[in-house]
């Protein structure tokens, strides 16, 4: 009897977890159908923008007609950026797939400037003819691997996931079809180089800037302790470590972590191996009241600086987080704000304390500058900006503008409705360069 | 009905005395929170100058009230409420201080003008689940009027939200929780450089989700609560220091199992990761 019992018990049991075991694995198939469904889409998708891109770039080349040239290369810019956008969504992060990517964006930051430009009075050059033909050429490369590609995934039923798997267990994934096909067509992008968009083009790809404007003699690990206790004011007993940076670094600096024994926090700082300049600081530690107000943060901001040779700084942003003053400055010179050349600080309110220093900025693009002067006349400049614009404030400034050059710019900040703007006039030509709407402060959302 | 109405008012008219002077000593800025911002965008809006939110953060609009007041009052127009410039705006103005923090914490959009009874510048709030409601209930008795109020808005960084910041300080959470404060401040760098290459997404949304791109994505690990460190690693990382170099990408090689990355130049190495270009 018993033994009965017992069997049927087992039996209902393990009738019980084999039904529960088919459950899981179902549920477990429709996500990874689901998935690979949409790995699957992406993919598809972009073999389908390329097709729309190579057209669209060879229509243009057939184009003459400067009114029907610009909404056609408006469309390359669209599908370019597009393609772009789906290439993000397949998993390739893991796979050298940054080439393509760096050309999609390329192709799309060249047709935007020619579709935006006024094609009556600067036609596009033979230059630029030569470029649209090679992106004509290069895009069908790319069509054709990814056809390929495309067609042996359709035909031998190849899955993404399994291409996710190899790419994160690094299991010989080059035995992989996909892989193998987008490696391809990433080294056939290598061949291409980004000169041949023209010498006026310059990649959007901002580029990591250098310090090749400062100057000195490279200093040693000692040095650079040195001059991290000058610049933190350090007591003498912490701990200090300094390290070198990598290889890989573009310019080489000193990496210095120091402990400070009392309080167990920590400050990290940056120092450049040419010349010794602080690069950046943070100090870790928790700030929890608030015992001096922004504006008294900004005077020892501007009083460190000056202590530290940084000369003719002047506020341009301050904002305050919880208890911590976040500063921007920039420097000016005769009257005229070099917006490139700007250093940042944190202070913190409780007892006015320096927590935070980055000169990055700064060191990129400081060097001797003369100021051109302006060939149109500030009241020539207000003419240009849109009239319904109330102007409050006027300066003249320096900026990096859109194509990467410091130009010198009249600068107003203007309110139309509720908000506020910043707006950047060429002094030279009147080209509005810059419109900036400036952030007002968020609400908090859902909270009382 | 109209009894009930002029009854109400007295009452108001009893308990929101204006107080006479408030401010603490500080100059107050652009860029400003706290309380005084709250008195300062207050009594601007009793004179008409300011139209806003009194949200309690000096912003673009408050910082042209301001202005606008000083040019009318005849003072140096340089948009700091400094001592002259404060006594000028009490003398001038009248400040329901328990009027304008009961609103604030009750989260009602209310506006504070003069010559206009305040019982006709409140609407309430109109969601309201029983929980909220006795918590405002709570906080209506006099001896909390006097407690600090938190702001209704709050500064962000240029071009970015409080939500985006919530989505990097969860990623930054789950990739580097265990690590120290810099290697946090770091991945949210490397986060920010690839929104700004050619060769990475535009978005935080696009970088944080790109399939592959973090191991706390693919495990799940992003959805962990985030702490406040990471919270304020982000914020430093947003408003622009970037311990990273301009890295692209950063790995554990103790559990980095793709080939390809040791292949990338290296920057530094900060706790764990090494960061590379």
């Amino acid at each position: 009897m018993l033994r009965i019992l017992l069997i049927g018990a087992l039996s209902i049991g393990i009738a019980g977890t084999a039904y529960w075991g088919y459950r899981e694995h179902q549920q477990k198939n429709a996500i990874l159908i689901h998935a690979e469904n949409n790995y699957q889409r992406a993919f598809h998708d972009l073999t389908y923008q390329i097709d729309l891109l190579h057209d669209q770039i060879g229509t243009t080349l057939a184009m003459n007609s400067r009114q029907s040239l610009s909404p056609a290369l408006a469309e390359v810019w669209r599908l370019a950026s597009e393609a772009h956008a789906t290439v993000g969504q397949l998993p390739l992060s893991l796979l050298p797939f940054n080439k393509t990517e760096e050309f999609l964006s390329n192709i799309g930051s060249f047709s935007y400037r020619a579709a935006i430009r006024d094609l009556d009075k600067q036609p596009l050059n033979a230059e630029e003819y030569k470029t649209l033909q090679q992106l004509y050429k290069k895009s069908a490369d790319i069509q054709q691997e990814l056809r390929n590609v495309q067609h042996l995934v359709l035909e031998n039923n190849l899955r993404w996931m399994d291409v996710e798997l190899a790419l994160a267990t690094n299991n010989r994934p080059n035995d992989n079809t996909i892989i193998d096909g987008f490696k391809t067509v990433e080294k056939n992008v290598q061949s291409y180089n980004e000169t041949d968009f023209g010498p006026s083009f310059t990649s959007i790809e901002k580029r990591t800037k250098g310090f090749e404007h400062i100057s000195g003699k490279k200093i040693t690990k000692e040095e650079a302790k040195q001059i991290a206790k000058t610049f933190l004011g350090l007591k003498g007993n912490e701990d200090i470590q300094v390290v070198h940076s990598g290889e890989g670094a573009s310019d080489a600096f000193y990496s210095v972590t120091i402990k400070h024994p009392k309080t167990k926090s920590e400050t990290y700082m940056d120092i450049t191996e040419k010349g010794g300049y602080p690069i950046w600081v943070i100090e870790n530690r928790p700030v929890n009241k608030q015992n001096i107000s922004l504006n008294e943060a900004t005077m020892r901001g501007l009083q460190f600086l000056k202590q530290h040779k940084f000369n003719n700084f002047e506020l341009y942003e301050s904002t305050q987080y919880d208890h911590v003053a976040v500063l921007t400055f920039v420097t000016a010179q005769d009257g005229v704000r070099i917006y490139p050349e700007s250093i940042k600080m944190k202070i913190a309110l409780d007892d006015g304390n320096i927590i935070g220093f980055s000169a990055r900025d700064y060191l990129s693009s400081k060097r001797e500058r003369k100021i051109p002067k302006p060939s149109i006349s500030i009241e020539q400049a207000r003419k240009k900006m849109n009239p319904n614009v109330a102007i409050m404030e006027e300066r003249k400034a320096i900026i990096m503008n859109n194509m990467n050059q410091e130009v010198l710019c009249y600068e107003f900040l203007g309110t139309l409705g509720d908000d506020t703007y910043r707006i950047f006039i060429n002094a030279q030509n009147g080209i509005e360069e810059k419109v900036e709407k400036l952030q007002n402060p968020e609400p908090i959302y859902g909270e009382i | 009905m109209r009894k009930w109405f002029i009854c109400l008012f007295l009452i108001f008219s009893f308990s929101y005395t204006s107080q006479a002077h408030a401010f603490s000593k500080q100059v107050i800025q652009r860029g400003a929170v706290g309380d005084d911002v709250i008195e300062l965008q207050a009594r601007l809006q009793y004179l008409g100058f300011y139209r806003g939110k009194i949200d309690g953060v000096f912003g673009w609009r408050t910082y042209w009230a301001l202005r606008k007041f000083q040019y009318k009052f005849k003072l140096p127009v340089d948009g700091l409420a400094g001592e002259t410039t404060k006594q000028k705006l009490v003398r001038a103005s009248k400040y329901y201080k328990s009027f304008v923090y009961n609103n604030l914490r009750k989260g009602n959009t209310f506006t504070h003008y003069g010559g206009v009874p305040l019982s006709k510048q409140v609407k309430a709030r109109q969601t309201k689940t029983k929980n909220q409601a006795t918590a405002a209930k709570a906080t209506n008795t006099k001896q909390m009027a006097v407690k600090r109020v938190k702001s209704a808005a709050v500064n962000v960084p240029n071009g970015f939200s409080q939500n985006d910041i919530q989505l990097m300080a969860n990623a930054v959470h789950g990739e580097a929780r265990g690590e120290p404060y810099i290697g946090q401040v770091a991945v949210a760098a490397v986060i920010l450089n690839r929104i700004n290459s050619p060769s990475f997404p535009n978005t935080v949304a696009g970088v944080i989700f790109e399939p592959g791109a973090f191991t706390a994505v693919a495990d799940g690990q992003i959805w962990l609560t985030p702490n406040e460190t990471s919270r304020k690693a982000v914020l430093d990382a947003l408003n622009g220091w970037d311990p990273s170099s301009g890295a692209l990408y950063y790995f554990n090689p103790h559990t980095a199992t793709n080939g390809w990355i040791w292949s990338r130049p290296q920057i530094k190495k900060i706790g764990k990761h090494i960061f590379c270009k």
